[in-house]
C-alpha cells in the first residue's frame, strides 16, 4: 500500500467554430460627435471576457485608444445577428466581423481627415487616434476634430458594417466528408499524479502545458482560460457525475453535497506555455480556445495513472472505487 | 508576426470593476413592480403515459396567478435543429400525452412570490400510467427494446442511416497489412455545466404589445428566434436583452427557460421570473451525455497508426436538443490531432429515458480526444514505442488529408509536443527535435 | 410575518420577513443588495456568504429573523468603486473575476480571514476559500488576489 507517482501525456487538437460552420456573426461600429466608438454586438461575454477582447480588437482596427472604444452588447433590439458563445466560435467570429466594421469606418473617418487636411487619404497615417500626413506630421489632426467635422460640417457618417459567415458545409452521409471547422489549436499536457493505492484517491500534483492558440488577444485572460480549464477538467476527470451509478437512474445528485467538485483546497500546481502561429483567417491569426482548455486533463490524468499503477481506467470518471476495482483486478505489471 | 498595440497586451477586464465591487447587473437582480415568481412541476417518472393532469388547487392556492400547461403553448415543439435544418420536432415545450424522463417540465405555477409558487406546485396533480424506462445506448439498441420515438427507432436517422459514417481508405486491407492490432473501449458517464449563476429568465410585457425578455442565454437571437416560433408570433415582437452570463459552458444554450416563462407573461399580463434552482440545474438542465467508444487500431511497427476503426454511441437522453449535431462533430474529430489513411466511423445518436444531454465544454471532442489520446498511449505501450515519439510519429503535417477529406491546415501539434518537453524539462532526441508541421513533402 | 432590524454595512435597516425567509433572500428581494447571490439555497457554494457579527455565514441557510440585533456586512460594506478595499483592487489587478457570480462570496470570506490574521500562509487562504465554489477561474488567481492583498494591507497599501 503506498502513495505512487505517475506521469501522462496528452497531445490534444480543437477545432473553432460551429461544426460544419453556417454559424454567422455581425457587428456595427459607428462614432459619436466627439469621436468615440460603439461597438454593437448581440454576442454574449459568459465572463470568458469577450467584451474586453472585442474592444481590444475594435481598438486595434480603428487605430485609436482603448478606452475610446465602448462595447455594447447584447440587446436583439440594437445589435444585429450573432449566432451565440458556443463551439469557441466568439472571438473569431465577432472579431473578424469587429474589424471588417472598423475597417469601413476608419476608411470613412480617413475620407474626412483628408479633406480636412487636404491631402489624399492614401497619404494618411493613423495611430492611437491621431491622423497625420505620411512625410508631414506637422500637418495632423485627430479623431476628436474629425468626428465633429464629419457630424457638424460634412454630414458624413463615420461608420462601418461587419459579418463574417463560414458557409454552411455539406457533409456526405456515405463517406462524412465535410469542411467541419474553420482551423485547429493544439496542445499538449502532462499530468503528474500520485495515486494512493490503499484509498484510491488520484491526487493530481501538476499539469503543465503548451497551448498553441493563433494568436493571443489578452495573455492573462488567456491563463485565465487555461487554468480555469485545467481546474474543470481535472473534476471531470476525478469526481463529476450526475448519475453516480450509471446507467442506473438512481442516484441523481441534487446538490453539492453529492455532485462532486473541485474546490480551492484541489487545485494543482497549473502552468503553461502559449505558441502562437497566426490561423489562415482568425481575426489577427486568433484561434479559439475556450473549450478545449478542460479536455487534456482528462487523458493525461488517465495516462499518468497507468504509469503509476499499471492499469487503464477508461471509465469517467476516475473515482477511488473504480481504480480501487480495477486493482483489484490488475493482472500483475 | 505582424506587431499589434493593444491585442496581445493582457488589459484589464471592461467587467472588473463591476464584478469586485458587486455592481455587475445579472438577470436575477433585475425586478419588475408586480412580478410573479414561476416554479416548474416537472415528471417523477422517467417514463409513461399521461392519465390526467389536474392544476385545479393549484390554481385556486392564494397568491397563484395562473398555471401554465401544454394547452397554453401555441406551438409545443421545442424545435432547435429546425432553424439549423436538422429534425424532426420530438421535445414537446411541456409534456402532454407522455414523460420521456424524470424531470420533464409538466406544468409552471406562477405566483406572488417563490415560495408560494413552490407550495402550489406541489398542489399539481398529475396521474402517469408508468412503463418500463430504456436506460442506456444497449438497452435502446437490443433487439425487442421498446422504441421510445414516434419515428420507429431509438437512434437518430441520418438521411436514412441509423448512424454518422465516416469512410475514408479501406480499413479491413490495412489492418491486414499492419503489424499490430490495439483495441480499447472508453465510456464517459454523464456531467453537468454547473455554472455558479443557475437559468434565469425575466419577461415583462410592453404597452405596444410586445414582450421584453432578459435572459442569461449564451444565444440572444437563437433563444429569440426558436421562441417567437413556440409563440408563435414574429420573431420582431420579443426583445431578448442579455449578453452577462453567470457561467455558461454550454449550459444556457437549450432553450428551455424563455418560451414558458413568456407564455406565463402573456398569460398574466404581468412580469415573470424563472429562475432555476439548483437542484434542477442539477437534475433537470442539460449534460454532457454519456459515450461508449470502441477502437480497433492497426499499427505498423515504426510506429504509424494506418487503420482506425470506431463505433462510438451517445446517449442523448429523452430527446435531441444538440446531441445529433455533437454526434456528428464526434465522428468528424476522431482521427484526432494525427495523420491516419484508413478510417472507419459510425457514430450513433442514441436515446434513453434520461435526463436530455446537450452541449457542454467540448461538445463531442472532449470524449474523442479522451479515447484518442489513451488508446495513443495503449499503442506506444504495446507496441513497445515512448509515448512522446509515437505522437511525433503520427502528429499531422500541413498538407495531409484529414479522414474527412479535408486538408490539413494550421497544423501545430509537433511544435506543442516540442514545447512541453522543454517546459518540463524532458530532453527528446534530436529527430523529434528537427520535426516541425510543415515537414511532410507529400504523396 | 414579522420585522427583523439589524445594521447592514454599518446602517440600521428594517425588514418584514417570513419565519422561513433566508436572510440571503431579505437581503436581495427586501433591501436591495444584489451582490450576495443566489447561486444555490443549499449552502454550497458561498456565492451568498455575508458576514454576521465577523463571522462568514452562508445566508441562504440563515433566517433572516435570527439577524435580529446583530452586525451584518456585505460586499458593498466591504468597498466601493470611491474607496476600494485592497482585496477588491487586487481581485480587478490579478485577473480573479471572469463571470463574477463568485466574486462577493470570495472577498468576504477573504476580508474575514485577512480580519483576524493578517499574514495568512498560502495553506490558510486556501482553507478559508474551499467552501466557495468558482467554475471559471480554477481557483489560482483568486489565491494570487487575496495574498496580493494581505501584501499590499500589511505594507500599509
Amino acid at each position: 500500500m503506498a502513495k505512487v507517482l505517475g506521469r501522462g501525456i496528452a497531445a490534444l487538437h480543437y477545432p473553432t467554430g460551429m461544426n460544419l460552420g453556417g454559424d454567422p456573426t455581425q457587428a456595427l461600429i459607428y462614432a459619436q460627435p466627439t469621436g468615440g466608438f460603439v461597438v454593437k454586438l448581440a454576442s454574449t461575454d459568459l465572463g470568458q471576457g469577450l467584451k474586453t477582447v472585442v474592444g481590444q480588437i475594435a481598438a486595434e482596427a480603428l487605430s485609436v485608444p482603448l478606452d475610446s472604444v465602448i462595447v455594447d452588447t447584447g440587446d436583439t433590439d440594437n445589435a444585429p445577428h450573432c449566432m451565440g458563445t458556443f463551439a469557441s466560435r466568439a472571438t473569431h467570429r465577432a472579431g473578424n466581423a469587429v474589424i471588417m466594421a472598423a475597417n469601413e469606418a476608419k476608411e470613412a473617418l480617413l475620407q474626412v481627415a483628408a479633406q480636412e487636411l487636404e491631402a489624399s487619404p492614401h497619404d494618411l497615417v493613423m495611430a492611437d487616434g491621431e491622423i497625420w500626413v505620411r512625410g508631414s506630421p506637422a500637418r495632423k489632426t485627430t479623431v476628436f476634430d474629425v468626428a465633429l467635422a464629419a457630424h457638424f460640417k460634412y454630414g458624413k457618417t463615420i461608420s462601418g458594417r461587419g459579418m463574417f459567415l463560414k458557409p454552411k458545409s455539406p457533409i456526405d452521409p456515405d463517406t462524412g466528408a465535410c469542411d467541419p471547422d474553420s482551423t485547429e489549436a493544439h496542445v499538449t499536457t502532462v499530468a503528474n499524479v500520485e495515486v494512493d493505492t490503499e484509498t484510491g484517491e488520484v491526487k493530481v500534483l501538476k499539469l503543465s502545458s503548451a497551448y498553441e492558440v493563433g494568436r493571443q488577444v489578452n495573455p492573462k485572460m488567456l491563463e485565465g482560460q487555461i487554468v480555469g480549464g485545467a481546474v474543470m477538467g481535472t473534476g471531470i476527470a476525478l469526481m463529476e457525475s450526475c448519475f453516480p451509478s450509471y446507467p442506473a437512474l438512481e442516484p441523481h445528485p441534487a446538490s453539492f453535497n453529492d455532485y462532486v467538485m473541485m474546490t480551492a483546497a484541489d487545485v494543482p500546481q497549473i502552468e503553461s506555455v502559449v505558441l502562437e502561429y497566426p490561423s489562415v483567417d482568425g481575426p489577427y491569426g486568433v484561434k479559439g480556445v475556450g473549450e478545449m482548455t478542460a479536455n487534456s486533463p482528462l487523458p493525461a490524468i488517465v495516462n499518468a495513472i497507468y504509469d503509476a499503477v499499471g492499469v487503464w481506467i477508461t471509465e469517467l470518471p476516475v473515482t477511488p472505487e473504480r481504480l480501487l476495482r480495477a486493482l483489484e483486478a490488475q493482472e500483475p505489471k | 508576426m505582424k506587431q499589434l498595440r493593444i491585442v496581445g497586451q493582457s488589459v484589464k477586464r471592461r467587467d472588473g470593476m463591476g464584478h469586485v465591487t458587486g455592481q455587475t447587473q445579472y438577470v436575477d437582480d433585475i425586478t419588475y413592480p408586480h412580478m410573479l415568481w414561476l416554479r416548474m412541476v416537472r415528471s417523477p417518472i422517467a417514463r409513461g403515459k399521461v392519465r390526467t393532469l389536474d392544476t385545479s388547487c393549484a390554481e385556486a392556492y392564494p397568491g397563484v396567478a395562473a398555471v401554465v400547461t401544454w394547452r397554453d403553448v401555441p406551438n409545443n415543439w421545442y424545435t432547435i435543429l429546425g432553424l439549423i435544418g436538422v429534425g424532426p420536432n420530438d421535445e414537446p415545450v411541456l409534456a402532454h400525452e407522455q414523460v420521456m424522463w424524470k424531470g420533464e417540465p409538466i406544468a409552471a405555477v406562477v405566483a406572488e412570490t417563490e415560495e408560494i409558487a413552490r407550495a402550489a406546485a406541489a398542489l399539481v396533480r398529475v396521474d402517469i400510467d408508468e412503463l418500463p424506462p430504456v436506460r442506456d445506448v444497449f438497452e435502446a439498441l437490443a433487439p425487442g427494446a421498446p422504441i421510445i420515438k414516434e419515428w420507429g427507432t431509438n437512434t437518430f436517422m441520418y438521411e436514412g442511416m441509423p448512424m454518422r459514417r465516416v469512410r475514408f481508405g479501406n480499413v479491413d486491407e490495412a489492418f491486414a497489412a499492419a503489424d499490430h492490432i490495439v483495441e480499447g473501449t472508453y465510456q464517459t458517464t454523464p456531467y453537468e455545466h454547473v455554472p455558479l449563476e443557475t437559468q434565469t429568465c425575466v419577461v415583462k410585457p410592453e404597452p405596444d404589445g410586445r414582450l421584453t425578455i432578459h435572459s442569461n442565454t449564451q444565444a440572444l437571437y437563437f433563444t429569440l428566434d426558436n421562441t417567437a416560433i413556440i409563440l408563435n408570433v414574429p420573431s420582431n415582437r420579443l426583445r431578448m436583452i442579455g449578453g452577462t452570463v453567470g457561467g455558461g459552458f454550454g449550459g444556457k444554450v437549450d432553450v428551455v427557460a424563455e418560451p414558458v416563462t413568456a407564455i406565463a407573461s402573456m398569460k398574466t399580463g404581468r412580469p415573470v421570473k424563472w429562475r432555476w434552482t439548483r437542484a434542477e440545474e442539477f437534475q433537470a438542465s442539460s449534460t454532457a451525455g454519456a459515450w461508449r467508444m470502441e477502437y480497433k487500431d492497426g499499427i505498423k511497427k515504426d510506429g504509424h497508426i494506418i487503420a482506425r476503426k470506431v463505433r462510438a454511441l451517445h446517449d442523448a437522453g429523452a430527446y435531441h436538443r444538440h446531441s445529433p449535431y455533437g454526434v456528428t462533430k464526434h465522428a468528424a474529430n476522431l482521427q484526432g490531432p494525427y495523420y491516419i489513411p484508413n478510417v472507419w466511423v459510425d457514430a450513433y445518436c442514441v436515446y434513453t429515458n434520461r435526463q436530455p444531454a446537450s452541449a457542454l465544454r467540448g461538445f463531442g471532442v472532449t470524449p474523442a480526444s479522451f479515447a484518442v489520446e489513451v488508446q495513443m498511449d495503449k499503442i506506444a505501450r504495446t507496441i513497445g514505442m515512448d509515448p512522446w515519439e509515437i505522437r511525433f510519429v503520427n502528429a499531422y503535417r500541413n498538407g495531409q488529408m484529414k479522414a474527412i477529406q479535408k486538408q490539413v491546415e494550421d497544423a501545430t501539434l509537433v511544435e506543442t509536443l516540442q514545447a512541453a518537453a522543454k517546459l518540463i524539462g524532458h530532453p527528446l532526441p534530436e529527430k523529434l527535435l528537427a520535426m516541425h508541421s510543415n515537414d511532410w513533402k507529400g504523396a | 410575518m414579522q420585522t427583523v432590524s439589524f445594521k447592514l454595512n454599518g446602517k440600521p435597516v428594517a425588514a418584514v420577513v417570513g419565519p422561513v425567509e433566508s436572510l440571503r433572500d431579505a437581503l436581495r428581494e427586501k433591501l436591495h443588495v444584489y451582490s450576495v447571490k443566489a447561486g444555490c439555497g443549499q449552502g454550497g457554494c458561498g456565492s451568498c456568504t455575508v458576514l454576521v457579527s465577523g463571522d462568514p455565514i452562508v445566508s441562504c441557510l440563515m433566517p433572516a429573523r435570527v439577524a435580529e440585533g446583530l452586525e451584518i456586512i456585505t460586499l458593498e460594506g466591504i468597498g466601493t468603486p470611491a474607496q476600494l478595499h485592497p482585496l477588491q483592487q487586487a481581485f480587478y489587478d490579478n485577473f480573479a473575476a471572469q463571470c463574477g457570480f463568485c466574486t462577493a462570496g470570495m472577498i468576504t470570506v477573504a476580508k474575514a480571514l485577512l480580519d483576524r490574521n493578517a499574514h495568512p500562509t498560502r495553506e490558510e487562504i486556501v482553507e478559508a476559500l474551499a467552501g466557495n465554489l468558482c467554475r471559471c477561474t480554477g481557483y489560482l488567481p483568486i489565491i494570487s488576489a487575496v495574498q496580493d492583498a494581505a501584501t499590499r494591507m500589511n505594507r500599509g497599501g
